[in-house]
């Protein structure tokens, strides 16, 4: 199957600030990518290319078609959810409904209602009157309604209390996601998301400093509990991080051998978080 | 319904209150003034002139001594008046809608939803032209037919309690004919507003802040700087030209019938009407249209075409505002 996504010297510009410089990856159908990078990293200048919502350099294609000229067309087949609170605050909940079934054509009105019902939100309530959580739950509604085969999440939760963070990507994966479809999400909860990425693109200062699938990752990475007795012959094999817990080193390491590492003391998964931080030491420096 | 005919419900949802109830309002306030104007003057036993524009005392004059031609003259006067004040309500509504119209979603952000949905720029833009140019005038008036009616009902009572029959003058008025004649005004009102509707969505999909300051700053800076020109005795444009034919064409062209006054001494004909003038005339087709035969319309026309036009390929991708 060919990539739902593809970016080839994928390159935007504000101004003099370099926001992405030429990268260049793949999206297939079916996985659910994390797109993860600090705040000014390019993350939501990527999104928007590959939405329609702005200009850019390069070669990009969604689904075979140009974001920039094609935008209502791939609107049919993508769906995105840009940060919390952009429902207009005036619009009601039945009129929100009634509306987009009125313009989508892929919009299950049924689908949508059953979703709704296992919240608060009545449709005769406007916007403004839902908390922040609501709004978010009317517009997974809204979306999780309609059989699109790309969804884009730029920081979804932002502000969510735990209990709402929770149960959106519970739904999200309980009753959205399967093979045709594919989730690209950005976040800084990373943590949150870590055990339903199937990949990863970590993105820095407008390049991509990693692009794997969780497999690669778990078998490229490991993490190491020391003793301070072996911590010198850890520091040895040029571990990517370290840091100290109840006076033992703990050591990120990139692509070396498991066996050797073993002997040094206890292994671990590492987390996507750590890999994080390790990965853009210095990014604000 | 369409996608189109759900971008103009949109706008409808959204504007009711401007669409809807200021007309509403505004004719509701204006027939209990002229209520209570009436039953002070019944009760005083004076000739109190009932302000507003109902020229309640020819009418009730004419209707007393059995005038019940210049009477129902009087009744169009009263329907003129009612759809005259509308359209003054109309322009403030529709003025500051086309400002906020390409605006406030991105102030809002809610822009970031309506571009979740495959829906072209193209649509977008010219669901609101339609909105202001078409479903915003229905609306003022049927809202204006319906107050005149409810006027014609207090007409209609306020004869019977003088013993006077009101069907011979309401028979004199020309209700239906003034209704048709408003309608056929709809299409020249839309091709006049072009320009002011072209130019509030430019500064609409344009700004990053304040569109009202664009769109009324510039032309009156141009109009400023023109002048100086002027003074320092270099070639300029005639300041007749630049605010009749420019400034007040971008600004002030969605006010509907404006254009009347503008074509000839027929208007002013209103202030005249009692003297045996017909009102139909003033509408008369071949007087609105006649105004299709002068260039201007067209040009600006085309004028305001290419700032629509502008628009949608701004609404393309400016999302951002500063706020």
């Amino acid at each position: 199957m060919s990539a739902v996504v593809h970016a080839r010297k994928l390159s935007k510009k504000y101004g003099t600030t370099v926001a992405l410089d030429a990268v260049d990856f793949e999206i297939e159908a079916g996985r659910i990518v994390g797109l993860i990078g600090p705040n000014g990293a390019g993350k939501t200048t990527a999104l928007k290319a590959i939405l329609g919502l702005s200009e850019f350099d390069g070669e990009l294609s969604v689904l075979g078609l140009d974001p920039r000229t094609d935008r209502p067309k791939l609107m049919e087949q993508v769906c995105f959810i840009a940060d919390v609170a952009v429902l207009p605050r005036w619009i009601r909940v039945g009129q929100a409904i009634d509306f987009v079934a009125g313009v989508h054509p892929r919009f299950s009105r049924e689908k949508c209602e059953a979703y709704l019902g296992h919240t608060k939100i009545r449709k005769d309530m406007r916007v403004r009157e839902l908390s922040k959580g609501m709004i978010v739950q009317l517009h997974l509604a809204l979306v999780m309604a309609i059989d699109a085969r790309v969804l884009v999440l730029d920081e979804p939760t932002l502000g969510l209390d735990i209990l709402y963070r929770k149960t959106f990507y519970e739904n999200l994966l309980s009753e959205y996601f399967d093979e045709n479809k594919t989730i690209i999400v950005t976040t800084h909860q990373v943590e949150e998301v870590e055990h339903i990425l199937t990949d990863l693109i970590f993105i820095r200062d407008g390049r991509i400093v990693l692009d794997a699938s969780m497999d690669e990752v778990a078998d490229r990475y490991s993490e190491i509990m020391v003793n301070p007795d072996k911590a010198e012959a850890a520091r040895a094999l040029n571990p990517l991080s370290e840091r100290q817990i109840f006076g033992k080193s703990i050591f990120l390491f990139d692509g070396v051998d498991r066996s050797r590492l073993a002997e040094l003391g206890e292994m671990h998964k590492p987390s996507i978080v750590d890999l994080f931080v390790a990965t853009m030491k210095g990014t604000y420096a | 319904m369409n996608t189109f005919g759900w971008l103009v419900k949109r706008e409808y949802w959204e504007h009711k209150g401007g669409f809807y109830w200021a007309p509403i309002w505004v004719s509701g306030v204006m027939l209990l003034l002229t209520l209570l104007g009436i039953v002070v003057a019944e009760s005083a036993a004076s000739r109190i002139e009932v302000n507003g524009g109902i020229p309640w005392r020819e009418i009730s004059e004419r209707m007393s001594s059995g005038d019940f031609v210049h009477a129902g003259t009087g009744l169009d006067v009263a329907y003129v008046a009612l759809a005259g004040l509308l359209c003054v309500v109309f322009f403030f509504v529709v003025f500051f809608y086309l400002l906020g119209a390409l605006y406030d979603d991105r102030r809002d952000r809610s822009v970031l939803f309506w571009k979740s949905l495959p829906v072209s720029d193209t649509s977008t833009v010219l669901s609101k032209v339609a909105a202001a140019v078409l479903l915003a005038p229905l609306i003022s008036m049927a809202i204006a037919t319906l107050a005149y009616i409810v006027l014609l009902v207090i007409v209609g009572i306020w004869a019977l309690l003088h013993g006077i029959n009101p069907l011979p003058a309401i028979g004199a008025s020309h209700t239906l004919g003034l209704f048709w004649r408003f309608l056929l005004t709809l299409p020249v009102d839309a091709l006049v507003a072009l320009p002011t509707v072209g130019w509030l969505l430019f500064w609409s999909a344009y700004a990053r802040s304040k569109p009202f300051l664009w769109a009324v700053l510039v032309p009156l800076f141009a109009f400023i700087a023109n002048s100086w020109i002027g003074l320092m005795g270099l070639p300029h444009l005639s300041k007749e030209f630049l605010y009749k034919d420019v400034i007040s064409r971008l600004l002030f062209g969605i006010m509907p019938g404006w254009w009347l006054e503008d074509g000839g001494e027929k208007f002013r004909l209103t202030r005249n009407v009692f003297r045996g003038d017909d009102m139909l005339e003033v509408f008369s087709p071949s007087h609105v249209y006649g105004l299709l035969a002068t260039p201007g319309v067209w040009v600006g026309a085309i004028v305001g075409t290419a700032l629509i036009v502008a628009a949608i390929w701004l609404r393309r991708s400016r999302i951002e505002t500063s706020s």
